[in-house]
């Protein structure tokens, strides 16, 4: 017997969640600039807002542009469904939101995006949601750090900025042990290389504003449900397993099943926070999403020449013969080199590339330091961008100790694995040659002082 | 809500609404590995639009205790005895896929407690391949994936033409695989073999003394909607409606024409 035929990843890409315009033949997907929905009757009114028949009623809660986006990301994931949201921000706050309340606790990777770390340990608390923070190479205290009241374990594939590659399988079985679902913020991966779903996660958020849009015009979140989470057994979880006065006395576990967590995340996340995506920003997404699997191509093609070259650049003597004198690199982190300590473990998850984030550090000569040498280089670069982004087609480049990890003091700041001397870049789709040139020459200017 | 029937307990979701047993009720019947969240759009409507609503989760399947049963004249009987658990003498009975067989059979077997059937997804016989079924009863994988796979029409599967769940942020062939994939080792091979032992089909459509609807897939490629005119004109009295750009899960790829075709059916109000 023919085993059943499923559109594959890159087709997913282009088509997902779309199909011709029907009222106007349009092959692209239309921008539905409307903030609301003409009913065609009154019970079809009364339908809609009790969730009796699928459509749409205002576009804070849906859109049909932001919808295309939702289900192809959703299926280009292999998630039931998904919610777009204002910002990755906003996604990873809706996340937290539709799972707990004042009260909740949240295990997370200590080496995250800077802006998630402010959300977790400085503004969460205000509300009575804490968090732990564990080292993600670090499963025995992640373990530990799960307690009664402990309602999500989250972490990224590869974090931010330190590049550690989180062990989504074993993590996922720690935090099932404990009845509680791990989500992972992909953005550095996308689902082009990681698919955090196939390894054991619950819930997938990401920054779209990233690679997934590409053109660094738009800024987007989204999170994915990956629908294997079971509410019901674990019992935590009273808003997706008991009725919710909200909205008519629904259970959203009985009523949706696997799609439990994405109904109430739109159903009442959408609709109270109000943290929407617009559907411009969802067709300029959708632009980047279309061509997604051509550009990590490009993106992990140019990563791994790059890489190559810093690692040259480690000794003067670019052979790096034993005894050979330091160079103007001090070290390369990226996870496919074999000394990177995630080395196995991102062989197995991310066997299509390790994403397009390089760390290195500066080595700081003469007065200054790392510091003033990370200054000098930055301000010598010309095709790479200084800015705080990542994910763009165009190179960019950041010293994360002075910008997004500013906000941490020195001890945190080496708890998330950052250094003075840390450079991060995110290397775009140019020729590399061309961007190898750029880091050469401002490498020269760093180290002369 | 929680009944008990045949001393087994049994999970019956009832739309956002508590079973009043002044309204006319409707039991919805879910397909092979499913459950009662496959009519999340047609359950809620119903339930407020003047019916009593049983969206049961057959034995062993979703939240129901129990084994499953093997054969659908089990389902069938077990139907009645649903009936009589719920206080309900008559219902009207939606089935999808399995589900349909087991309508259609109820009717056949307990004439006098079925108002009238609603049969998605369905033909006169529904033979499973040896593959598939070998598959199901060793719990592989591959048996969610060839039902899924044939199971969903462009709705589902997308390109071309297709592509776009009705509501708006889910995706229809994902879904479908998480909701199969929670269900109990080894019940969908029960299933599977109970569909395709059955043969009581044509006889079931020629003895229907209800009014019967037809809400079939034009492309559905498991029980084409060929077979499923074929078996709706055995019975003395029935309406077809064929669902364009479908496949075999009618209710989720097209639930506003399900509950269009229902409504007109059952005569429906809101209320």
């Amino acid at each position: 017997m023919a085993g059943a035929k499923f559109l594959k990843f890159d087709t997913q890409s282009l088509h997902a969640g779309q199909r011709p315009d029907p009222a106007t033949g349009a092959r692209a997907v239309p921008i539905h600039l409307t903030s609301s929905y003409v009913f065609s009757d009154v019970d079809q009114a009364a339908a809609l807002f009790n969730l009796e028949r699928p459509g749409h009623i205002y576009s804070r809660i849906s859109n049909p542009t932001v919808a295309v986006l939702e289900e192809r990301l959703a299926t280009l994931e292999g998630g039931v469904g998904a919610v777009c949201t204002a910002s990755g921000q906003a996604a990873l706050t809706l996340a937290i939101m539709t799972l707990m309340g004042a009260g909740g606790h949240i295990v997370a990777s200590s080496s995250i995006y800077g802006g998630s770390r402010n959300l977790l340990a400085y503004t969460l608390p205000r509300f009575g949601i804490t968090t732990s923070f564990v080292h993600p190479r670090d499963l025995d205290g992640l373990r530990a750090a799960i307690r009664p009241e402990t309602r999500l374990v989250f972490g990224e594939v590869l974090g931010n900025p330190g590049l550690e590659v989180l062990d989504v399988p074993k993590v996922a079985a720690i935090a099932h042990e404990a009845g509680v679902p791990l989500l992972i913020d992909s953005t550095f991966t996308t689902p082009y290389l990681c698919r955090p779903f196939e390894h054991g996660a619950d819930l997938v958020m990401h920054s779209c504003t990233k690679w997934l849009g590409g053109h660094g015009t738009a800024i987007g979140g989204v999170v994915i449900d990956g629908g294997r989470f079971d509410w019901e057994a674990s019992g935590k979880f009273p808003t997706l397993t008991e009725p919710y006065a909200g909205y008519h006395g629904i259970d959203f576990a009985e009523e949706y099943g696997p799609a439990a967590f994405i109904m109430r995340a739109r159903a009442e996340g959408l609709r109270d926070f109000g943290a929407c995506m617009s559907p411009m920003n969802a067709f300029q997404i959708l632009q980047g999403v279309e061509t997604l699997p051509l550009r990590m191509k490009g993106h992990i093609h140019n990563t791994r020449k790059v890489v190559g070259f810093l690692e040259g650049e480690l000794y003067s003597d670019k052979g790096g013969k034993p005894g050979a004198a330091a160079g103007a690199v001090a070290w390369v982190s990226y996870p496919e080199l074999v000394d990177h300590p995630d080395h196995a473990l991102a062989s197995r998850l991310l066997p299509r590339g390790a994403g397009s984030i390089i760390s290195f550090g500066i080595r700081g000569t003469g007065e200054g330091g790392s510091r003033e040498a990370g200054r000098r280089f930055i301000e010598a670069l010309t095709l790479f961008s200084h800015l705080a982004n990542v994910g763009d087609a165009k190179s960019l480049v950041i010293h994360p100790a002075s910008t997004t990890h500013a906000q941490l003091d020195a001890e945190a700041l080496a708890a998330s694995g950052v250094g003075e001397d840390m450079i991060r870049l995110s290397i775009g789709l140019e020729d590399c040659d061309d961007l190898i040139d750029d880091l050469k020459q401002a490498l020269r200017a760093a180290t002369k002082g | 809500m929680l009944l008990t029937v045949n001393g087994t307990p049994v999970f019956v979701h009832t739309g956002g609404r508590d079973v009043d047993l002044s309204r006319p009720a409707v039991v919805l019947i879910h397909g092979a590995g499913m459950d009662h969240s496959v009519w999340s759009l047609q359950s809620r409507y119903l339930a407020h639009h003047g019916r009593s609503v049983l969206a049961v989760d057959l034995p062993g399947h979703g939240r129901s205790g129990g084994a499953p049963l093997d054969s659908i004249a089990a389902m069938a009987d077990w139907v009645a005895a649903l009936l009589d658990a719920a206080g309900l003498e008559r219902a009207a009975l939606i089935g999808h896929s399995m589900g349909a067989l087991v309508a259609l059979d109820t009717a056949a077997r307990h004439g006098s407690r079925v108002e009238a059937v609603a049969l998605l997804g369905v033909a006169e016989r529904m033979p499973v391949h040896p593959d598939l079924l070998a598959a199901a009863r060793d719990g592989d994988p591959s048996a969610i994936e060839m039902v899924i796979g044939w199971g969903h029409g462009p709705r589902g599967h997308g390109g071309g033409q297709g592509g776009g769940c009705p509501t708006p942020g889910l995706a229809l062939i994902p879904g479908g695989r998480r909701l199969m994939a929670a269900v109990k080792p080894g019940v969908l091979g029960v299933d599977l073999a109970a569909c395709n032992d059955y043969g009581n089909g044509a006889d079931a459509a020629r003895a229907l003394a209800c009014p019967a609807l037809f809400l079939l897939g034009a492309l559905d490629k498991m029980t084409p909607a060929k077979a499923g005119r074929a078996l709706a004109a055995r019975a003395a009295s029935a309406q077809v409606v064929v669902v364009p750009q479908t496949g075999h899960m009618v209710m989720t790829e097209a639930p506003d024409a399900t509950l269009d075709a229902l409504a007109a059916f059952l005569s429906l109000r809101r209320g």
